[in-house]
């Protein structure tokens, strides 16, 4: 199950869910907010989704992870909303008989999630800019923002 | 033809609206980038974006059909 959340995450509670009886691996991955990028400092997040098509994305990631790896159970929960550093903001858990199997399901799953679904980042810096952030990671916004158009400060 | 077109990060800044209804004479979508790529000044290029027709991804060469809902897709950055 992939699913966008506007509450905060709690890894313990997310990684129960995961439990089974035949699993005796389970391999979970938090993405951190973090006060840096690019020499940068960076002072808090929003992120913004495209939610029907991120959580159909989503689903197809899972489902692909679930054909390619001998895995019991696959689960990813992205934030959306404005994140503070050290805020968990996308959460991969997977459980499965052995331990090869739930670390490769859960690299493809962050790194596909990463590469394809609809949600973008938008880094607040320390020195008051912002930027949306497109897959070079350079800041594609800034310009505007600092020209005064309207933006994801209100 | 009468089209709801999205936007997202860069672009929704940009056009200063999430979505808008807009009414033009073209049925390819890269003819409609463009026109609204004049109008709010965009600054990416069609090459650097997806799109999704209806909430799903889809072809730039997919014509576009009256009343369709069209999300111009910047460079995603989620995880």
């Amino acid at each position: 199950m992939f699913r966008l959340s506007e509450v905060a995450l709690d890894p313990s509670v997310l990684s129960r869910a995961l439990a089974n009886a035949s699993a005796g691996a389970c391999v979970t991955f938090e993405g951190w907010v973090r006060d840096n990028n690019a020499g940068r400092g960076v002072r808090r997040l929003d992120y913004q989704a495209y939610a029907p098509l991120a959580e159909s994305e989503g689903q197809r990631i899972l489902a692909e992870a679930r054909r390619q790896f001998a895995i019991v159970d696959i689960r990813c929960v992205h934030r959306v909303g404005a994140l503070a550093i050290g805020e968990l903001a996308v959460w991969v858990g997977v459980s499965a008989a052995h331990r090869d199997a739930a670390f490769a399901a859960c690299r493809y799953v962050i790194d596909e999630v990463k590469k394809r679904v609809p949600i973008w980042k938008n880094e607040h810096y320390a020195d008051g800019e912002s930027g949306w952030l497109h897959p070079d990671n350079t800041p594609v916004a800034s310009e505007q923002i600092a020209r005064g158009t309207p933006a994801g400060e209100a | 033809m009468t089209y709801r077109v999205l936007y997202f990060a860069s672009l929704r800044d940009a056009a200063g609206c999430d979505a808008e209804q807009v009414s033009a004479a073209v049925t390819d979508a890269r003819e409609l980038y463009a026109q609204l790529r004049r109008k709010h000044s965009f600054t990416l290029n069609a090459a650097r974006l997806r799109i999704a027709i209806n909430g799903e991804f889809a072809a730039w060469e997919r014509p576009l059909t009256d009343g369709d809902e069209i999300a111009f897709l910047p460079p995603v950055s989620g995880g």
